[in-house]
């Protein structure tokens, strides 16, 4: 425990695996409590588990953010037991990947649904106790593809590009009561999305890549608890690509 | 149990830092007390966790000086 995110409360959507584990982890290791999410009770289980292991206080929690009154209520209870978060991280996010020709409304609707509007329901679900504290960090977590694009992700790709508007028009409100809003922006990171790529197309993509590997999802991680920390209270508003040099803007 | 105009007014000092005394009835949120845009919503996401109410966005438009936010309180709530 290095500490410095030490009696912080920290809310964690999509924490049972991936990116949203090492980040859920990583903040429990810097010192928060931290509530990770995931859609169902076994996941919920995995999260509390995990963090148990790490030595992390905190717990899993159920959670669908395309419910908005589910959101609301999972956030009254942590306020209720934990207190209040002051750190968001909106990490849960799926794809349904698709030619656009061959694309559904479904397919697209629910992409945006998660990952975009969610991330707006979650937010403003938090925002109250953080404008009473006049401190809060709320870190969105997007993709290199909502700045790159890529083929057979016209749903994620508007979804993520879509968190940019938002992170930067939250980020302008908030700011006045303390409030940072900010979004890491990873690259392909080595998860079980990855995993399932062929060894061809890996090489080849890693072959793009110009520090010549995948991701960690610690990598994303420690950028994450940086934009948590103290020392990133004067950032706000920004997307940090975390993605070895694969889209540099 | 303290008055709505003695509750309403408690809020506004809590909420936008002003002295009690500058928080008369006729007071403006914006012109006289300094409030800004933030302000006045959290002025009125206080009053409806103080009165247990949900006070709609067209209302809440209505709601501009300490007066109106007394008025409203007393018309809606019986408490």
């Amino acid at each position: 425990m290095n500490g410095q995110l030490d009696n912080e409360v920290a809310l964690v959507t999509g924490a049972s695996r991936g990116i949203g584990a090492a980040i859920a982890t990583a903040l429990g290791s810097a010192g928060a409590t931290v509530i990770g999410t995931a859609t169902s009770a076994q996941g919920a289980e995995a999260i509390s588990a995990t963090l148990a292991e790490a030595g992390v206080s905190g717990r899993g929690m159920v959670l669908d953010v395309r419910d908005a009154e589910a959101v609301n209520n999972v956030v009254a209870e942590i306020g209720k037991t934990e207190g209040n978060p002051g750190i968001l991280v909106n990490n849960a996010g799926v794809t349904r990947d698709n030619l656009a020709m061959r694309m559904s409304d479904e397919e697209f609707d629910s992409v945006i649904d998660t990952n975009l509007s969610a991330v707006f329901r979650v937010s403003r679900a938090v925002l109250r106790g953080m404008m009473k504290a006049r401190r809060g960090r709320i870190i969105h977590i997007s993709s290199v593809v909502g700045l790159m694009g890529n083929a057979g992700q016209v749903n994620y790709a508007a979804a993520k590009a879509g968190l940019g508007g938002l992170t930067r028009s939250l980020a302008r409100e908030v700011a006045p009561r303390g409030i940072t809003v900010n979004a890491v922006a990873p690259g392909f990171i080595e998860t079980d999305m990855t995993a399932a790529l062929e060894p061809t197309q890996r090489d080849a993509l890693t072959g793009q890549i110009p520090l010549q590997r995948l991701g960690q999802p610690a990598d994303v991680a420690g950028t994450v608890v940086f934009l948590a920390s103290p020392a990133a209270g004067y950032i706000t508003g920004e997307t940090i690509s975390v993605n070895g040099g694969l889209y540099m803007s | 149990m303290s008055s709505i105009e003695e509750r309403v007014k408690k809020i506004v000092v809590e909420q936008l830092g002003v002295k009690e005394e500058e928080v008369t009835a006729e007071a403006s949120f914006v012109d006289d007390l300094g409030a800004d845009s933030l302000d006045t919503v959290e002025l009125v996401m206080a009053l409806e966790e103080e009165f247990e109410c949900e006070i709609p966005d067209e209302e809440a438009e209505k709601i501009t000086t300490v007066q109106q936010a007394m008025d409203y309180i007393n018309t809606h709530l019986e408490s």
